[in-house]
């Protein structure tokens, strides 16, 4: 007989008689009652009401009967917490029946009943369970705990449960310590500041022991929590990759993922140098394309992640193209998923197989499909600049096809071709012109008349076409507006004759039948530019623009870090941090990739950043800009000294400025100058120079200033330390400081705290915190400081020049594909060339001490016989200057190369970097 | 980090069972699942994971049952996949027969042993296991996948193998297999020797085998599980000679005709036969009145697939064979456009596997000392094979 007659039962009054047959004497009648029970519960039938019938039953030795009870206790306890408390007494009861298989029953069944009341009755019953002595039912009580503590964390810390589940960890069985693992990450991951997963390297053998011992979803669990740990050095990382590897031949496709992710994660502390580094690559890819046989959507999992992958490391499967390969059958999401890592694989080497095979794409029938491929195809022109020229020829053929969106399509990529490679393709606007009136997407029309606009001065009847798209203005996007009010003001810039009847007509659609706020003000903004000044209307909207770089869509470099700790995650398929759709903001903990290896060096010693003023840095007397002062001492000192032999002029200057008795007369007998100390950064606030000493010494000046310059420890910690010594025959008090604005915005950040009066002769040392948040204003030199010290005598003014890599800021250091896009970005003529002589360092000192003053070397090569050091900083204002340093084995002079987009600051630059080296 | 429930759907979405593991997502939420899975499917945009709200489905399709697994945490989104396509596996009507019998079990009262598979390190193999004969039956099977585009050169050309095993053995036997893996020989100093020896690309074990082991010295050693299981599987990429060889021609007439020209070559050992070739051919879905000539086997118009299927029984290495196909079309004609499928290939060569794997030995050692025979079996065949038509 089967079950299924108890499925049957559909009387009415039903209730009614199964509590009576579930309070029967008869034990089967009383089973049958339960079955009968559970069989209505299990088709949507509210059987709540028998519920303290039904948890009667609860007291039997039959198993059977026990595990349906324990079923509809899971069901119903929540809406029934007060009849809940019943069921307590059997809890605690079966968690010591001689049976395991009913210990662990009752354990994970009390796990499931989420009711607040109860719990706490349960405490003492687990605690058992965690000891028990079979790994069965210590496996399923760690589970459980993890359960508990979602309902009730304090409970369960209270309890002291947690520090029991870490010595899980330890246990003897695979199982338990899979599931001790699985328990304490899923709590870590909703209490990040929890300290559950510190884990020192004994657990860290324990886990890997037991790796080679559970079960597959165990492996996953460990892999998963292995990937959270942080070795302590590249040594132990080493190790722990190389236990973990032998899980890439698992046939389970997410432990390989997992064991994929806790490599990539490590890999990020190994030297490049280590042959190990080079054996891991290669170890990654196999098992990476072997993904792709697995089922569809575990296919597409994995492409969601080689397509961090492939970003993070493109070496891994860079000769693996013709695996993503699209086949017919292949589901829409995963061939769009192989669609985006061919693109991001492209490179010159593969470019004709891609190509044709994006071209076949583009004749397929799924239309997002082909779209894409189009697109990609114009990804491709920019990406792979020798194949620019034959992605333009299978754009045009594409446009031939007439196929409405792959026109659309082609020609908002043709748009990007012509901002990356001006002046080379623009013969091609004819065939896009004739494709004007099939353009019904707001992108392609937007597309075509940015083409339009920006080459009006080709196209003979530019003003016509404009003209047609105007006449349905109000009915456009706000996209295709924008752009049609720029282009028409574009084409009204170049051919002004004909054109100011349409310029008029957009700009006043633009400002005054519009109700959209951005169209408007870039209506009148062209509008008040048009009528006051013409020459600087064309110098704005007709500017050179920036070219484009390739990798417009690449995942932002920290988020991808993230992303890599996250792989075979919903994150990892989603490319979005958990914080973005997990709930709460407790459920979420940003994960980070180790630091490089040499980055870590770094952190430790930032006290060692040097200080102090480069040698050759001379007082300034400030220039006139057309203050008082400047006035003043115009009179009496002439035009400013600067620029180099700046040593003679500062003599000079303190000659005349000291010595000079007319300014004497003019500011009240005081002096005050301000020396930069020469030399020696490695004490802070050095006194000054012997030399300037003397010259002042000479002076019947009244007062002196040092001032040194301390290096950033964090963005924003400069300070400039002054030394202040009253020369004049009265008390000095009531000082005050101020700068004048400067080129990066230095500010003193805290007032000028003198604390007693100075008295004649006295000398005081202060330190001055800095910070760069003042106001702006380009200075020449470019490192000029003009600063103001005010007392109860006078006031004092002077100039200084500070050593730019006070300005380098910690997080200078560029990712290695950034760096070589950004070098190739910036235009050659930003290029400037140093030697820097008499400099015997090799690459490995000269990096080091680069990196303490926050140079960073972001790759290193050598060719024939030249170490060539690729490095970055980044100043406090966000410019970021790229170097490359030849550096010669036996020859003093290295030859640096500085590439940034603000050039004037190179000069400064190099200065900092001779200064720094020779120290 | 896992599924917090799973759910087997029938075909309208009204879920069938499910099982609630977590409880932290509400069993309700289900409800939103069928209406997403609609709507994403008219925007195209239907993907393995959808979310509605807080709540994210990952989901299969298995026949007629959709299984969803609910999170609303930051799961390991291949764990679940791969959970739901074990229970597909697992629940293999074979399989399920072993955990629900029409009879009732007797149940021995205070019974109080765990199944030890339940928590061994040994899980997929219970003890006390009695054969009268003990044998070991190995399949080894190759698949050969195959992209080839329209002007005839070969895109993509793989080749998946997997080792099949059969076990018949008595107690926890230990068993060592042998192969002519490159790697191995290498190690071992036979690289020199006459043998020939295969470089695997990529190999995945099941979970019996040590993988420690297998990464130390290459060694494959196991205790089976009893029965039938995929032991390994591995993939090469070194190209070979397609097998099959088709060269085709279709010409299309608008409004009036289709005509066919398909031929296949052998391109394999003359002593090999290819049994079962079965070459399937696209047509346009509303060709009509279909006329075929074949040189050897039969062709066959399948209108619900649109494909013409040519089986040829028995096909030798080296021979050529053609087929002929003529189809009328309507003269008036059809607005969507459609795709052009590619012409697929489907084949069995027994006795051979085209990268040329061997087994070298399989060594079985068990306490009781008893002599087990193994038993190999070679046979390739057609993975994905497809060659694009223009």
């Amino acid at each position: 007989m089967t079950d299924s007659k108890y499925f049957t039962t559909t009387k009415k009054g039903e209730i009614f008689e199964l509590k009576a047959e579930l309070n029967s004497d008869k034990k089967e009648k009383k089973k049958e009652a339960v079955k009968k029970v559970i069989a209505s519960m299990t088709v949507g039938k509210d059987v709540s009401a028998l519920f303290p019938d039904v948890v009667n039953c609860m007291q039997t030795d039959n198993l059977e009967l026990k595990k349906l009870v324990y079923l509809y206790l899971m069901n119903y306890a929540k809406s029934q917490p007060d009849m809940a408390i019943m069921a307590v007494n059997t809890f605690v009861k079966d968690c010591e029946d001689p049976n395991p298989l009913i210990r662990a029953l009752a354990v994970r069944t009390m796990g499931c009943i989420r009711v607040d009341k109860i719990t706490e009755y349960l405490c003492e019953p687990l605690r058992k369970c965690l000891k028990d002595e079979d790994p069965y039912v210590r496996k399923t009580a760690a589970v459980c705990v993890a359960k508990l503590h979602d309902i009730n964390a304090q409970l369960v810390e209270d309890q002291g449960f947690l520090d029991t589940l870490k010595d899980l960890i330890s246990d003897s069985n695979p199982m338990v310590v899979a599931n001790a693992v699985a328990a304490l990450s899923e709590i870590a991951e909703s209490h990040p500041s929890s300290n559950l997963l510190d884990l020192n390297p004994q657990s860290i053998n324990k886990l890997l022991t037991a790796l080679n011992e559970c079960t597959e979803w165990g492996q996953i669990f460990i892999l998963d929590c292995l990937a959270n740990y942080m070795p302590k050095d590249d040594r132990e990382a080493q190790s722990i990759c190389e236990r973990v590897t032998p899980r890439l031949s698992h046939a389970n496709s997410a432990v390989v993922l997992s064991a994929v992710k806790v490599l990539m994660k490590f890999m990020e502390m190994l030297s490049k140098d280590l042959d190990y580094y080079g054996t891991l690559l290669k170890k990654l890819a196999p098992p990476l394309v072997t993904l792709l046989s697995a089922e569809p959507e575990l296919q597409y999992v994995a492409l969601r992640n080689i397509n961090l992958i492939v970003q993070k490391r493109p070496e891994i499967l860079k000769h693996e193209m013709k695996v993503f390969f699209v086949k017919y059958n292949d589901p829409i999401y995963v061939k769009l998923e192989k669609l985006d890592i061919m693109i991001r694989l492209a490179s010159q080497a593969n470019i004709a197989q891609v190509l044709a095979e994006l071209k076949e794409y583009a004749t397929e029938v799924d239309v997002d499909f082909v779209r894409k491929a189009v697109r990609a195809i114009g990804r491709c022109a920019i990406k792979v600049e020798q194949s620019a020229e034959r992605c333009v020829s299978t754009l045009l053929d594409l446009i031939q096809t007439k196929v409405n969106y792959v026109v659309q399509e082609a020609i908002v990529v043709i748009k990007d071709i012509f901002r990356k490679y001006p002046n080379k393709y623009e013969s091609v606007i004819a065939t896009l012109c004739e494709n004007l009136d099939s353009l019904d997407e707001p992108e392609a029309r937007a597309a075509m008349i940015w083409i339009v606009g920006e080459y009006a001065e080709r196209i003979d009847n530019a003003d016509e076409l404009l003209e047609s798209f105007l006449e349905g203005f109000h009915d456009e996007s706000t996209q295709v507006q924008l752009q049609l009010l720029t282009a028409i003001v574009k084409l009204f810039l170049k051919k002004p004759t004909e054109t100011q009847e349409l310029v008029q007509q957009v700009l006043s659609l633009a400002t005054q039948d519009s109700d959209n706020p951005d169209l408007r003000d870039r209506g009148y903004i062209y509008w008040r530019l048009l009528s006051t000044d013409p020459v600087a209307a064309k110098e704005v909207v007709l500017a050179e623009k920036p070219l484009i770089s390739e990798e417009t869509d690449l995942i932002e470099p920290t988020l991808l870090d993230e992303l890599i700790c996250y792989i075979g995650t919903l994150a990892s398929v989603y490319h979005k941090p958990p914080s973005a759709f997990v709930e709460g903001g407790r459920g979420v903990v940003h994960k980070s990739l180790p630091p490089r290896t040499a980055s870590s060096e770094s952190a430790e010693s930032p006290e060692t950043a040097p200080t102090g003023a480069p040698p050759g840095e001379q007082p300034d007397v400030i220039p006139a800009q057309g203050d008082l002062l400047g006035d003043l001492l115009n009179l009496d000192l002439g035009p400013p000294v600067s620029g180099p032999p700046l040593a003679t002029s500062s003599v000079q200057m303190g000659a005349v400025d000291l010595l000079g008795g007319g300014l004497d007369s003019l500011i009240g007998g005081t002096n005050f100058v301000a020396p930069p100390t020469a030399a020696v950064p490695a004490n802070l606030g050095a006194p000054i120079g012997s030399g300037l000493s003397d010259l002042f010494d000479l002076t019947s000046g009244v007062g002196t200033l040092s001032g040194s310059y301390v290096a950033p420890k964090a963005v924003g910690s400069i300070s400039m330390d002054l030394q202040l010594t009253n020369k004049a025959l009265q008390v000095m008090t009531d000082f005050a400081i101020q700068f004048n604005r400067n080129s990066f915005g230095l500010a003193p950040a805290a007032p000028l705290q003198v604390h007693a009066p100075l008295s004649p002769n006295q000398t005081v040392e202060i330190s001055l915190p800095l910070s760069t948040v003042g106001s702006v204003m380009k200075m020449e030199p470019l490192n000029n400081l003009q600063v103001a010290v005010k007392n109860n005598i006078d006031v004092f003014y002077f100039s200084t020049l500070y050593p730019l890599h006070i300005l380098f800021v910690e997080d200078g250091k560029m990712d290695r594909q950034m760096f070589l896009a950004t070098w190739k970005d910036i235009p050659n003529e930003n290029e400037a060339q140093f030697q820097i002589r008499d400099c015997p360092l090799n690459a490995e000192a000269a990096s080091s001490k680069l990196q303490s003053s926050n140079i960073f070397t972001v790759a290193k090569r050598n060719v024939e016989g030249q170490d060539m050091l690729y490095q970055s900083l980044k100043l406090t204002n966000g410019i970021w200057v790229l170097a490359e340093l030849r550096i010669q084995p036996g020859n003093p002079s290295c030859t640096l190369s500085l590439k940034c987009r603000a050039p004037e600051v190179s000069q400064h630059v190099y200065q900092a970097y001779e200064t720094i080296l020779k120290n | 980090m896992s599924a917090s429930a799973v759910f087997i759907l029938d075909v309208k979405g009204k879920p069938l069972i499910s099982r609630n593991y977590k409880g932290d997502v509400a069993m309700s939420k289900i409800e939103h699942f069928m209406p997403l899975l609609v709507q994403r499917e008219e925007e195209g945009a239907l993907a393995p994971l959808l979310s509605h709200g807080q709540v994210h489905f990952l989901w299969i399709k298995h026949s007629n049952l959709y299984l969803v697994a609910t999170t609303s945490k930051n799961a390991n989104a291949s764990l679940v996949y791969s959970f739901l396509y074990k229970t597909i596996e697992t629940t293999d009507s074979k399989i399920l027969q072993e955990y629900i019998t029409q009879q009732s079990n007797k149940l021995e009262t205070g019974k109080s042993r765990v199944p030890p598979t339940v928590t061994n390190a040994v899980s997929w193999r219970s003890e006390g296991i009695k054969y009268k004969k003990n044998e070991v039956f190995i399949d080894v099977i190759e698949s050969v996948n195959l992209l080839v585009n329209a002007n005839g050169s070969v895109l993509l050309s793989e080749i998946v193998g997997t080792i099949k095993l059969k076990v018949f053995l008595s107690g926890m036997p230990e068993l060592r297999l042998g192969l002519n893996d490159r790697v191995l020989f290498e190690l071992t100093g036979l690289s020199g020797s006459k043998n020939k020896s295969v470089e695997l690309e990529d190999v995945k074990f099941h979970q019996c085998v040590r993988l420690s082991r297998f990464d130390n010295d290459r060694t494959i050693s196991f205790i089976p599980p009893d029965g039938d299981f995929e032991l390994m599987s591995y993939r090469l990429s070194t190209q070979v000679k397609p097998l099959i060889w088709i060269e085709s021609v279709i010409e299309k007439f608008s409004h009036s005709r289709v005509e066919i020209m398909v031929k296949a070559k052998g391109q394999f050992k003359k002593q090999s036969v290819a049994n079962g070739v079965e070459i399937s051919v696209p047509v346009p879905s509303d060709a009509d009145s279909p006329r075929f000539k074949t040189s050897v086997g039969s062709a066959k118009y399948v209108p619900e697939r649109n494909v013409v299927i040519w089986s040829i029984k028995s096909f030798p290495g080296g021979k050529e064979y053609l087929m002929r196909a003529h189809f009328g079309l309507p003269s008036v004609e059809k607005e969507e456009v459609e795709g052009r499928p590619p012409i697929g290939v489907k084949f069995e060569i027994p006795y051979f596997t085209v990268s040329g794997i061997q087994v070298r030995y399989m060594k079985i050692i068990e306490k009781s000392g008893y002599q087990a025979l193994p038993w190999v079996r070679y046979i390739t065949q057609s993975g994905d094979y497809q060659l694009r038509t223009s």
